[in-house]
């Protein structure tokens, strides 16, 4: 069986970037994981390959000659183009900024961003499972295979239940790694949209929903007895509320 | 040089130029041709300094890398937008392209570890460009390639997986 710490803490730690708290909670685990102690081998194996094997290539001298005579071909800025490329340079400055909101671009460290950021990495997988090709789950509207199949991949117990009475079909399960944690995915169905629910273990106490937009996705998050639930759609927020009632009363 | 002033034609030689190396490589591997590399990087360096004005100090190679692979991912969607449709069906491109048997005969190790860097989709063969030839931190990565750190972390995960089994299969075919 594959450990699941494997599957990003190992490179985050081979890599030196996780928190020294991060780094010592994975260094405990080593201690007992075989697995990943012959995974940090295998990785350091692979790192020396490629360090000797010399495979970086360098820009030839014909090339950087190449780009000088093409940068200074002046192409000299009349009074007509000065205004247009300024007119563009704003575009892409404003299309940036607009992007720096929305979170895709630039490292964020305020714990009040974090929400976001979780929250993006959410949507973000939300829209790799909407991409055709996309199956690595169990399709089913059978509670008890998903569960079977949930309790095999996850570490976590995930409660399983199909709503179709109440209009949300279920129609499968699978796993993820959102920030570096495996969490267990649950999708339902509300004419004709696909929800997928996040679901993972946390410490934290019980909070109220938490609602947000993005890439026009509704995302709404909460916490229940020990356990993290984020559901993501392009449904209706009414219909995410509905779910989430659902979910908590056979939770 | 292309509407920009002397004091920013020197800061753009003193900041962007140094990375002409680091432009050129990534091309390279995503492209896999060293001449439609050559042609992208010039291309990207060229618009590099059409943006330097919007460009306010930072990093100033990750800046780089962003636009060099933008430049190559808008190259390859027009001149071979295959390589891009069928990157979901990561199984399929293993199969299709190297085979254990052309790696086996590859011979050296330069030789070897190419191949099997180009069985990886190109998203994936560039994320272990940019962490293991250029030394990128997890943040650069995120920002070039404009995702986030955990999905830099699963994706290192899977493109090393894939690369480690591609080499793994090709060494039973040879002699140590």
């Amino acid at each position: 069986m594959r450990c699941d710490f494997a599957d990003s803490l190992l490179q985050g730690y081979f890599d030196g970037e996780l928190s020294s708290r991060r780094a010592a909670e994975f260094e405990r685990h080593l201690r007992h994981c075989d697995h990943c102690a012959t995974e940090l081998v295998d990785l350091d194996l692979l790192r020396d390959r490629l360090q000797l094997a010399h495979i970086y290539e360098s820009a030839t001298a014909s090339l950087r000659r190449k780009i000088s005579a093409t940068l200074y071909a002046t192409a000299p800025a009349t009074a007509a183009s000065r205004p247009l490329l300024w007119h563009w340079l704003a575009t892409v400055a404003a299309l940036l900024f607009v992007a720096l909101l929305l979170g895709k671009v630039g490292p964020r460290v305020d714990s009040d961003d974090y929400q976001a950021e979780l929250a993006g990495e959410i949507v973000d997988a939300h829209v790799r499972s909407l991409q055709p090709g996309h199956m690595n789950g169990i399709a089913s509207d059978d509670a008890r295979i998903v569960q079977g199949w949930l309790d095999e991949k996850a570490t976590f117990a995930v409660p399983v239940r199909d709503f179709a009475k109440g209009g949300f079909n279920l129609k499968g399960g699978r796993v993820d790694v959102i920030e570096g944690h495996v969490v267990a995915v649950l999708v339902y169905e509300r004419n004709g949209h696909p929800i997928n629910v996040f679901i993972w273990p946390t410490r934290e106490r019980d909070s109220p929903t938490r609602i947000g937009s993005r890439q026009s996705f509704q995302w709404l998050d909460w916490r229940k007895d020990q356990m993290e639930f984020c559901a993501v759609s392009d449904a209706d927020r009414v219909d995410l509320e509905q779910l989430h009632q659902l979910i908590d009363s056979f939770a | 040089m292309s509407g920009l002033e002397l004091e920013d034609r020197t800061r753009f030689e003193q900041l962007v130029l140094p990375h002409v190396d680091a432009a050129f490589n990534l091309a390279r591997w995503l492209l896999r041709r060293r001449t439609d590399a050559e042609d992208v990087a010039q291309e990207a360096l060229l618009r590099a300094c059409r943006f330097f004005r919007g460009f306010h100090g930072g990093d100033a190679r990750a800046w780089l890398l962003q636009i060099v692979r933008n430049t190559c991912y808008s190259w390859l969607e027009k001149n071979r937008p295959l390589e891009l449709s069928t990157e979901f069906d990561e199984e399929l491109h293993l199969q299709t392209r190297a085979t254990p048997e052309t790696l086996a005969i590859a011979g050296d190790d330069h030789k070897r570890l190419t191949l099997a860097l180009e069985t990886l989709s190109p998203r994936l063969r560039e994320i272990v460009v940019l962490r293991e030839l250029e030394g990128c931190s997890y943040k650069e990565i995120a920002a070039i390639m404009s995702i986030p750190i955990g999905t830099v972390m699963s994706s290192l995960s899977r493109a090393r997986r894939q690369l480690y089994s591609a080499l793994t299969n090709s060494s039973q075919g040879v002699c140590p």
